[in-house]
């Protein structure tokens, strides 16, 4: 692996989106979007089904030409040399890309010939491959009968094999057990501590938590950039109360009426989760606003917002932000 | 359980063999009228094969099964007119529309006219799948291909339905939207086995069916899972998870530590005399943490420490 060179990561950058465009006939998948990400960087993709995070990597991976706008990758102009930049990254498609009917050593081997792993190298790499899957023991095991979280712990291990500096990773963990999942983050970080820069779509919130930074995408647009950390307390524009309460639904409606200081609310599992202007006036205000429509709150209380609640709120606010401007 | 409850699904001494390796092994349970009942564990542990047993399209080696009390090996297709059945890998055809896929497994099930559009309609709002009714198939995203799987499923109400991880790939606003649909189905007294992969899925069933090398370890109820476990759930609130777990790790009396989302949930023997020793070595490995407390355990919690007794050589 190459020396990762020092520069800052505006520099470094190793992916620059500017104003990304794509249409599907008259459909924009893709909505001016620009973003970029620093060398060794994990970055996480986050967004409702059909926001145009596949379309986007698969314009990355240079499988798909944009309709507009400037993307490079590892510094290479991916509409003018989509072959190179094919050899600098790994990609792992949320489409399921094994042969299955080859068996796990079968699969790889095709891989690494694809990638162009140099033949003295192939068997130290796909034993790599196969520990990190945990798939040691199912070498002749024909992949097509593999259990479905096994057959994407070994795709990732044919997206890794040639060691390549840039990982685009679309829903990688999709259906896999959550202790394979932790393993699978393990490696990941372990991937960008060496340099590795990353780019990984995922619906599971708590994976978003491992990210650097998150990207959250709704209807082609990117709307939210930044940590984790910086997403949970400025992006969602105010601070979260608990509410359980014996009639939810009356009480979600009564909260998202005239309540006092509420911003939103919605339900998680059998509590409502109100986002407020400020916490401390909404547990004075809100029991006696709950109480006066009979719906008197069993608990209330300030808890920290989750990247669930970040989501749930960022898609809904703009979305009633498009239906204003329509 | 309240001996009431009549079951409507049971699986006796079920068993499969691929080869050398036994998928399900001597797997029995039972499912009551009108539950939601989850089959969990690792991949591999052979929640699909046991699903795909229920539906009669793959015949046990060894075992039985009855359904609605219809001995289903014997005669595999006096199952079917009483489930519906969604595979992991969701059969659409490509080439055919949203609409025209509808159709197609509507005309399948006979289901009436009137009965599929408002099913249809109200399926599709509810995933936010109304204004693609007329795109192909084959052009759908990857999770607005599942909800499509989904809405072919529940086209028709069989009494009896079979989700093999219905919920893969679907964004978190949708899944809860989806949950909500399936609670409304258990109301009209459908019975629903469902395999997840989200834990927080799996605490929302009745019952659930904790699977492991195609064993039963435990079935129960999840509250009555967390009884199981000994010891207490220490919940350290730091956005230096990967940190917090490698300072904590190898302390004596605490196991099973886990990185969740808002930081990690470690098991400790005592927790009155472990937080300190946590909040100690927390310290000395300059981890920044905002918080360190006893909290409920999640399903996860519990999965992790039942999963670790089974794993740990006797
Ligand atoms: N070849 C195509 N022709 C027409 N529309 C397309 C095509 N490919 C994608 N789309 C549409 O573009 C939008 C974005 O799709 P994309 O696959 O990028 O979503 P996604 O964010 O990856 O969603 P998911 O979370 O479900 O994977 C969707 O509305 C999809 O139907
Ligand atoms: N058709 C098949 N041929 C051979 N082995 C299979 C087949 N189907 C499943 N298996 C094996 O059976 C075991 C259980 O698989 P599965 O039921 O898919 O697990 P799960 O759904 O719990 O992840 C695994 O070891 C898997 O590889
Ligand atoms: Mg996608
Ligand atoms: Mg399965």
């Amino acid at each position: 692996m190459t020396a990762p060179v020092a520069a800052d990561a505006q520099v470094d950058a190793q992916v620059v989106v500017e104003n990304l465009v794509k249409r599907f006939g008259d459909f924009v998948a893709v909505d001016h979007a620009s973003f970029r990400i620093g060398h060794g960087e994990i970055m996480g993709f986050l967004g409702p089904n059909g926001a145009g995070k596949s379309t986007i990597i698969r314009i990355l991976c240079g499988l798909l030409r944009p309709s507009a706008g400037r993307v490079s990758v590892a510094g290479i102009d991916v509409a003018r040399d989509p072959e190179l930049v094919r050899q600098r990254i790994g990609y792992m498609s949320q489409k399921f890309s094994l042969y299955r009917d080859l068996t796990v050593e079968e699969n790889l081997r095709f891989f690494g010939g694809i990638y162009r792993v140099p033949r003295g190298e192939l068997a130290e790499r796909m034993r790599f491959a196969i520990d990190m899957a945990g798939l040691g023991g199912r070498e002749k095991t024909l992949v097509g009968t593999l259990a479905g979280g096994w057959q994407q712990r070994l795709a990732l291990g044919c997206a890794v094999l040639h060691r390549p500096p840039i990982l685009f990773l679309d829903e990688p963990t999709s259906g896999v057990e959550p202790k394979s999942r932790r393993r699978f983050w393990d490696l990941i970080h372990a991937l960008a501590a060496d340099g590795v820069t990353v780019l990984v779509s995922t619906h599971y919130m708590d994976e978003a938590e491992y990210c650097h930074r998150a990207a959250l995408i709704n209807q082609g647009r990117i709307i939210a950039t930044g940590s984790p950390d910086a997403l949970k307390h400025t992006a969602l524009g105010g601070e979260l109360l608990l509410i359980e309460c014996e009639a939810l639904g009356p009480a979600l409606a009564a909260l998202r009426q005239q309540a006092p200081g509420v911003i939103d609310a919605s339900v998680f599992g059998n509590a409502i989760h109100v986002l407020v202007r400020d916490a401390d006036r909404g547990i004075d205000e809100l029991p006696a606003y709950l109480e006066r429509r009979a719906l008197p709150p069993i608990r209330i209380e300030r808890i920290n917002p989750s990247l669930e609640d970040v989501f749930v709120q960022l898609i809904a606010a703009d979305a009633a932000k498009r239906r204003q401007a329509a | 359980m309240n001996a009431a409850r009549e079951s409507i699904v049971t699986a006796d001494g079920l068993t499969k063999r691929f080869a050398e390796v036994a998928a399900v092994d001597g797997l029995s349970f039972s499912v009551n009228h009108g539950e939601i009942f989850g089959l969990v564990g690792p991949d591999g542990a052979g929640k699909t094969t046991t699903m795909r047993m229920l539906a009669g399209v793959l015949r046990p080696d060894g075992g039985g099964i009855v359904i609605d009390g219809v001995d289903v090996v014997a005669d595999p297709e006096s199952g079917k007119p009483h489930l519906s059945y969604m595979p992991q890998r969701f059969g659409l055809y490509e080439e055919l529309t949203v609409d025209e896929n509808i159709r197609f497994y509507a005309d399948l099930f006979e289901v009436a006219q009137d009965v599929r559009e408002e099913r249809a309609s109200r399926l599709l709002a509810a995933s936010g799948m109304s204004q693609f009714r007329g795109r192909r198939a084959g052009q759908l995203s990857g999770g607005m291909k599942q909800k499509l799987g989904l809405t072919c499923a529940l086209v028709h109400t069989p009494q009896i339905l079979l989700l093999d991880e219905p919920t893969t790939g679907v964004d978190p606003v949708s899944r809860r939207e989806f949950w909500g649909i399936l609670y409304g189905l258990r109301e009209e007294g459908v019975t629903i086995l469902i395999t997840t992969a989200y834990l927080d899925e799996a605490e929302r069933c009745n019952r659930l069916a904790l699977l492991h090398n195609g064993h039963l370890l435990y079935c129960d109820t999840p509250a009555a899972l967390k009884q199981r476990m000994s010891g207490a759930v220490v919940a350290i609130t730091s956005s230096a998870g990967r940190a917090a777990h490698a300072a904590i790790a190898d302390l004596a009396g605490v196991s099973n530590v886990i990185l969740v989302g808002s930081g990690v949930h470690a098991v400790v023997d005592d927790a009155a005399s472990r937080i300190p020793a946590l909040r100690d070595a927390l310290q000395r490995g300059n981890v920044v943490f905002d918080d360190i407390a006893v909290t409920a355990p999640s399903i996860e919690d519990v999965f992790v420490a039942l999963l670790e007794d089974e794993r740990r050589p006797r």
